[in-house]
């Protein structure tokens, strides 16, 4: 137990939770903004990944393989919509079901199980081997912070925007949307295709930085996304008001929930085989809190009268 | 403006549930008519509204608004036409959006939506302007989340909303039903002075017949999905709730039961 060794890995855990938390904001737009639980990215984690890799592979560079694995991601969110939409399954099982067709589209993408990508023969943006010793423009906590700020920054626009108030107002009320002329199933579509878009982005980070894409490293990814939100929502929500600070609050909480998850590793409280049952249980707690207060903390509200149901 | 030409509307076909919500039902409006609509509960006044805002397709007949065949078009694309309140204050407002982004959604009804502002420095002063209209004190509140509000607050707002962008009709689903009496009698005269203002073509549906009587140029009763009391003009003005329950009885061969409609 030297405390040593959790400040020397701190750096590392803190590119991870900067890398985890792209998928995390795009959580947080389907989660939160859009009211769907999207379970694609279990899948297009990897999507992005397999895709950026094998560009890579392939001798293509570096900003136009993580530009592809975005746009895959995309792709991922626009089957999910229009399973959801156009063929009207419920969000959480279309989600679902791309994210078990993926788990065939990545294999078929990597063409096994594993590609690795050797960081001396290949121009990587971001490497577990670029967190010391590097300039600090190399480093992979530097340059996954600014892409984090510009992520947030292009958000913060877009949510302003026409079309992005549309959106909003789509997961907010369905139907006051649809008097106001807003095409709801358009909406969805397009939130889940942003949404997928930075987990597909986050998973070719992520790949580069592990130096490998692997065909389970989207497991449980819509867990630990949703693991940030509510630890960014949790810890800042009452300091944090502004759209843009609450999207910086939950690439935070993610960075949280890594030096959680580290700490707790390190003190040998699991083994980091239990980290997944943990992680769930600790998330299943955390959704709970809502419901808990509101059931037995909550004063009575006396209704007015009248008949709502008239 | 509005045409309903014998429209039918089945819920639940060819089970025991089965409904018979509109039956062969026709109406038309004229061009600044306000409608006040009464009727018992399942009479088929929310499904008369929800076949013209398109909620659903209706299975036979045809719509037409300001002489554009409707039928078939989706409910956002209607909503061009429409200005809409309904009975729950809650259905009408984006809750976690300000009072001038909902504002600002509804001024852009019947647009396609870009890459544009969603909304400006103009309108915000605009915004503060037609909230004085209200008397509620919202135009010092623009920025406060509409889930803040009170229903009857929210429903001035909706009603606000609805007219921003002036609807060829307006459609009013008993939009005072959940409001306190007073609310109600405020939201109520907020209506009648803006659709006066703007010349609005609106239906409204109503349970209370005072209400009914006092508002709008003609008073239609609907039963069982059709039509079976039809009083405008100079009739209109002279009626009375003796009149109406009366005329009830005299048309449908049965006593008027609800006792809220006749006190309320």
């Amino acid at each position: 137990m030297n405390i040593l060794h959790l400040l020397n890995s701190m750096p590392g855990t803190l590119a991870q939770g900067l890398i985890w938390g792209i998928t995390a904001i795009g959580i947080y737009i389907t989660y939160r903004i859009l009211d769907v639980a999207d379970l694609t990215v279990d899948g297009s984690l990897c999507t992005g990944g397999a895709v950026c890799i094998m560009m890579m592979v392939s001798g293509q560079n570096v900003f136009i393989s993580m530009l592809a694995a975005t746009l895959a991601g995309m792709v991922t969110g626009l089957v999910t919509g229009l399973f959801h939409t156009f063929m009207g399954i419920p969000a959480i099982l279309a989600g679902i079901l791309t994210q078990l067709g993926l788990y065939s589209v990545n294999l078929k993408i990597m063409g096994k199980a594993n590609q690795a990508i050797n960081v001396d023969k290949y121009n990587l943006l971001v490497c577990s081997r670029y967190i010391k010793g590097v300039p600090f423009y190399q480093n992979t906590i530097f340059v996954v912070a600014v892409c984090t700020l510009i992520l947030v920054a292009l958000l913060y626009w877009f949510f302003g925007t026409e079309l992005g108030c549309a959106l909003r107002a789509t997961g907010c009320n369905g139907n006051m949307s649809r008097a106001q002329g807003i095409n709801t199933n358009f909406s969805k579509v397009l939130g889940l295709m942003i949404s997928n878009g930075l987990v597909g982005l986050s998973g070719a980070l992520l790949a580069q930085y592990q130096g490998f894409a692997d065909i389970n490293m989207g497991r449980g990814a819509i867990v630990i996304g949703l693991a940030a939100v509510i630890i960014g929502e949790a810890v800042f929500s009452r300091i944090f008001h502004n759209f843009a600070l609450k999207l910086i609050s939950v690439a935070l909480g993610s960075i949280l929930y890594y030096i959680v998850l580290q700490t707790v590793v390190w003190m040998g409280i699991v083994d980091t085989d239990n980290l997944k049952l943990l992680t769930a249980l600790i998330v299943a707690v955390f959704l709970a809190i809502p419901y808990w207060k509101s059931k037995y903390f909550s004063k009575a509200i006396v209704k007015k009268g009248g008949r709502t149901n008239a | 403006m509005l045409e309903i030409k014998n429209v039918t509307k089945v819920f639940n076909p060819g089970t025991v549930n089965e409904k018979l919500a509109l039956d062969n039902f026709s109406l038309t409006l004229e061009d600044g008519d306000f409608v006040t609509v009464i009727g018992g509960n399942g009479a088929g006044k929310s499904t008369m509204m929800n076949a013209i805002a398109g909620a659903w397709t209706v299975d036979a007949g045809q719509i037409l608004i300001d002489g554009i065949d409707v039928t078939k078009l989706p409910e956002h694309k209607r909503a061009k036409f429409l200005g809409r309140v309904f009975q729950d204050p809650m259905t009408g407002t984006a809750a976690t959006m300000g009072i001038e982004e909902n504002l600002a959604l509804a001024k852009r009804r019947g647009n396609t939506r870009f890459l544009t502002p969603g909304i400006t420095k103009k309108e915000r002063e605009e915004y503060k302007e037609l909230l004085k209209i209200l008397d509620l004190g919202l135009e010092t509140r623009l920025t406060s989340k509409v889930g803040l509000l009170s229903g009857g607050q929210r429903q001035a707002l909706t009603l606000l909303m609805a007219t921003l962008k002036k609807p060829k009709l307006l459609l009013l689903d008993e939009h005072t039903a959940a409001l306190d009496p007073k609310t109600a009698a405020k939201v109520l005269e907020t209506t009648e002075y803006i659709v006066q203002k703007d010349h609005l073509t609106t239906l409204m549906i109503t349970h209370n017949m005072k209400d009914a009587i006092v508002h709008g140029n003609r008073l239609i009763m609907l039963m069982d999905g059709k039509i079976i009391l039809d009083i405008k003009g100079e009739e209109k003005k002279r009626l009375t709730v003796k009149d109406l329950l009366q005329k009830f009885e005299a048309a449908s061969g049965e006593e008027f039961t609800n006792d809220q409609a006749i006190l309320g």
